[in-house]
């Protein structure tokens, strides 16, 4: 592999996460971000975008499907809009990392199941609280064996979009599902609260695990290592409490955003940026190996 | 006439840690059918969906508590409670099967947007649904009249100032009940907490000022020092001139006979229930607060206050154990 060889990359959506994620991106080596797609020329994204050296485009999927040289796309739309993009997309031959709940491919969570899915056309990063929590589940699972899970992911009100608004049951759903397949636990509930407190609350994560081997010092151990793994992309990530108490523990961590482009207090937004650049970044390594190899 | 909702079954189930058996409920929601109680809430004290660690494991699953009071009662329609971002329309459906007939969707005051797929849902599914505005006492009146509006705009029959820290007096009652009557073409409500010792005036006030739907548990059974107790506010009522069309004799039987028996402990304004009221907390905490005072040897009158100077809302049970850890470490 070229020591300067990159993996050309679009980012279809450059509203708020778009726009969050093209700064994070700009921080991946093995990442060129070539082009940010939108619809409407006034987009303050476009601008931004543009402002950075970024090339951009108004002609939607489109301005993607016609450029050879992209591999990887970062869907930064909505449900809806995606899951008419994405068999587009995988005929054109396209990587897709899926930042919305559409969830066409696999779920994924860098820290936990990334590798399993180096290969899948589409991969899709569950939900923020999915992000936050997951990471933390598995790590319980690997040393305790969970019976049950559930989180309660608590959030800035001004940090929830219309999308996370019209789509509250999909949050809870998805969340619970991504605990069940990707946390390892039998069972999976998610809730999510907003609190519109001044100034903005940081996002604020608990797990509650009810396990099956209860040792304090394993899952400790296991929790912090993964705290750990998780503050490599998401440096805001504090780990408040960890608790084994009976049968049941409790986890506890505030995600403090990176302020790369979005507010410090919009920690749910920050993960999911950060977890949908790590995973690019881990594709794009791949991309470029299988080039090596070919 | 007014409308009465008892929530006992449903509020209550703060009281009993969620406890209730179904054959209680169904034993409840009998005497409150025959008193002429128009509305019986029941299932988890958070709504359906409610049963967890964070708030509580419930006794049995809610649909067995709403097919329980459904099945027990002859004129008197079953609601549930639903909170989005803890329960979902497919709760929501599932308990419709079971018999429940009126929804109410909760939100915390400022955040009535998250139930704009709920309330339209329960709408278009036949139900008369409610809108629930939580923590009524954190905003002024014009800023809740106009999520109340939002809520109308999604569908609702009926709107309510929801004060769950039990933080109000008759005033800040009127005074919200007004605004949204002037905000909004559909009915309001009222749902009062008795943690000031207001809970019954504040719901008499809000019928003097145009409320006509009121919320009320047997011997004020619920969260905190609990909600203003049916059988008193129907009196009191009685004695205001409106009319409830309630059986009061009858009310006052259910209560004395029938619900006070299942009560673990006289439903009373004791110091850390009052402090909810003072620190405008939302009442669902008390009896974590208590658990969790205990646990890490803090005050659990402090635990509050800290809890309502960080603004924490309804749901936000964790928060408790956050705090209750951090005190006892003097950070």
């Amino acid at each position: 592999m070229r020591r300067d060889a990159r993996v050309k990359a679009a980012i279809l959506g450059p509203g708020n996460i778009g726009t969050d994620l093209m700064v994070k991106l700009q921080r991946v080596p093995v990442i060129e971000l070539a082009l940010m797609v939108g619809i409407y020329p006034d987009s303050a994204g476009l601008a931004r975008a543009a402002e950075l050296g970024v090339a951009t485009s108004t002609d939607g999927l489109d301005a993607v499907l016609e450029r050879d040289d992209i591999e990887l796309v970062f869907e930064a739309t909505a449900a809806q809009v995606h899951l008419e993009n994405a068999p587009r997309l995988e005929a054109a031959g396209k990587r897709v990392v899926d930042l919305t709940p559409a969830a066409v491919g696999p779920y994924v969570v860098p820290s936990v199941n990334i590798d399993s899915h180096l290969d899948a056309a589409n991969v899709n990063l569950v939900s923020c609280g999915g992000q936050a929590t997951i990471p933390f589940v598995h790590a319980i699972d690997r040393v305790a064996d969970v019976d049950y899970a559930e989180i309660v992911a608590t959030i800035a009100s001004k940090s929830a979009g219309q999308g996370t608004r019209q789509n509250i049951d999909e949050f809870t759903t998805t969340t619970a599902r991504g605990i069940e397949v990707v946390g390892g636990a039998g069972r999976g509930k998610a809730i999510i609260i907003l609190n519109p407190a001044e100034p903005p609350i940081h996002m604020r994560d608990t797990v509650f695990a009810t396990v099956q081997r209860p040792d304090p010092d394993a899952i400790e151990d296991s929790v912090q290592r993964m705290a750990e793994e998780l503050r490599t992309y998401v440096p805001g990530c504090r780990l408040l409490m960890c608790e084994t108490d009976g049968r049941q523990v409790t986890v506890m961590v505030e995600i403090a955003g990176a302020a790369d482009f979005l507010p410090a207090y919009a920690g749910n937004l920050d993960i999911m940026t950060a977890a949908a650049a790590r995973v690019g970044g881990r594709l794009a390594e791949h991309l470029l190996e299988a080039r090596v190899a070919s | 006439m007014l409308n009465l909702v008892d929530t006992s079954l449903r509020d209550g189930m703060h009281s009993v840690r969620h406890q209730f058996t179904p054959a209680q409920v169904a034993e409840v929601a009998r005497g409150l059918d025959r008193a002429g109680v128009g509305t019986i809430e029941v299932a988890h004290g958070d709504g359906i969906g409610g049963s967890s660690i964070q708030y509580g494991i419930s006794a049995a699953d809610d649909n067995d508590y709403v097919e329980a009071a459904a099945g027990a009662v002859e004129r008197a329609r079953v609601a549930v409670l639903l909170l989005p971002g803890i329960g979902t329309v497919e709760h929501l459906r599932q308990a419709q099967a079971c018999g429940a007939t009126v929804a109410r969707i909760a939100t915390h005051c400022t955040e009535a947007d998250v139930a704009q797929q709920h309330i339209p849902s329960a709408r278009e599914a036949g139900m008369h649904v409610i809108g629930f505005l939580m923590m009524s006492h954190m905003v002024e009146p014009g800023e809740l009249a106009a999520q109340a509006k939002l809520m109308q705009s999604y569908g609702t029959h009926v709107v309510y100032v929801v004060d769950s820290a039990g933080a109000m007096t008759p005033p800040d009652a009127v005074a919200r009940v007004e605004a949204l009557l002037d905000a909004v073409d559909c009915e309001v409500g009222f749902h009062a907490h008795n943690n000031l010792g207001c809970g019954v005036a504040n719901a008499l006030a809000a019928a003097a000022a145009g409320a006509t739907w009121l919320d009320g548990s047997c011997r004020g059974l619920g969260a905190g020092a609990g909600n203003a107790a049916t059988e008193v506010l129907c009196t009191a009522l009685d004695r205001a001139g409106h009319e409830t069309g309630i059986d009061l004799f009858g009310l006052m039987d259910v209560a004395e006979d029938v619900v006070s028996p299942l009560m673990p402990r006289p439903q009373i304004i004791d110091r850390a229930s009052l402090v909810l009221g003072y620190a405008g907390v939302y009442s669902s905490f008390l009896l974590h607060a208590e658990t969790a005072a205990e646990k890490y040897g803090v005050d659990a009158r402090e635990l509050l206050v800290e809890l309502g100077r960080r603004r924490t809302v309804g749901g936000q049970e964790d928060m408790i154990i956050e705090v209750a850890a951090e005190l006892a470490r003097g950070t």
